[in-house]
């Protein structure tokens, strides 16, 4: 596995152990009422685990395990998953600002236009490794 | 693939199933009588179908796939991977049932099963990733 899928999957476990929190305590809260603030941390949990964790994970993984080049660099452009990478998790905190913290209404407009702009740099990146065992 | 894979990859296919069933039951026009219940199981579908599928499927696959430790002890202390399968379950299959029952009968106590129902959530999310961060590295090669 490669370094850059390590830091990916492990980015998204961590996302993975957020999201859970804050959804456990949402959940609780229906229950047991904890305190009114925590029904706005619902964008946030739906943030964590949709894009920190799922969306995350599956381009860590998908970094590491799609067909490689026989030549170096086995991975093409790796600084364009790089890019994705930064780009994904700049993208869920201004979501998480924008929704949550209501840091303003550009903010996740702009969070969100991130977490577009890391997929388009992951697909770049991936195109040309989704290929048949023969290279076509 | 190893047993427990099995459990997960096979449960997360039970629970697509019931969630799309469940899809099916939540889009009944509002004309047929449901039992109110049913009406405030939204959440419930999401969750069958997020922690019970995709994370289920995910937590199988990465179980069987992910670089293993070493030849001897290849995917970690194998009970701890049960142990989270298990917490996970009951915890989804808890909320399914008190989080509809909290909202139609208050009174009925089913709050304190939602409480029981997340700790067992979390902790089966915490116990996987600490089962499943020393995998994530190079290949194993032996020393």
């Amino acid at each position: 596995m490669p370094r850059l899928s390590q830091w990916i999957i492990r980015t998204a476990f961590i996302y993975l152990i957020l999201g859970f929190t804050v959804g456990g305590l949402l959940l609780v809260h229906k229950g047991l009422p904890l305190h009114p603030i925590l029904w706005s941390w619902l964008p946030a949990h739906i943030e964590f685990l949709l894009f920190g964790w799922i969306v995350q994970l599956t381009i860590g993984v998908a970094y590491w395990i799609l067909p490689r080049y026989w030549t170096q660099p086995r991975r093409p452009n790796p600084q364009l998953a790089l890019i994705a990478y930064l780009l994904l998790n700049i993208g869920i905190w201004l979501v998480v600002a924008g929704t949550t913290l209501r840091a303003g209404p550009w903010t996740t407009a702009a969070g969100r236009a991130a977490e577009m702009g890391a997929v388009i740099f992951f697909a770049f990146h991936a195109w040309k490794r989704i290929v048949s065992r023969e290279g076509a | 693939m190893p047993p427990l894979t099995r459990w997960y990859i096979k449960s997360a296919l039970i629970y697509l199933a019931v969630a799309l069933l469940l899809s099916v039951v939540l889009a009944l026009p509002t004309t047929i009588n449901l039992p109110q219940f049913i009406r405030f199981m939204n959440p419930a579908y999401f969750h069958l179908f997020l922690v019970g599928w995709v994370t289920q499927m995910i937590f199988g696959v990465i179980y069987w796939m992910f670089p293993i430790v070493t030849r001897a002890r290849p995917r970690g202390n194998e009970k701890l991977g049960w142990a989270s399968y298990i917490l996970l379950n009951v915890g989804l299959l808890l909320r399914v049932i008190a989080e509809p029952l909290t909202a139609t009968i208050p009174e009925s106590g089913a709050g304190r099963l939602l409480l029981i129902s997340a700790l067992l959530q979390w902790l089966a999310a915490v116990i996987f990733v600490a089962l499943a961060w020393p995998r994530v590295k190079e290949r194993y090669r032996g020393e």
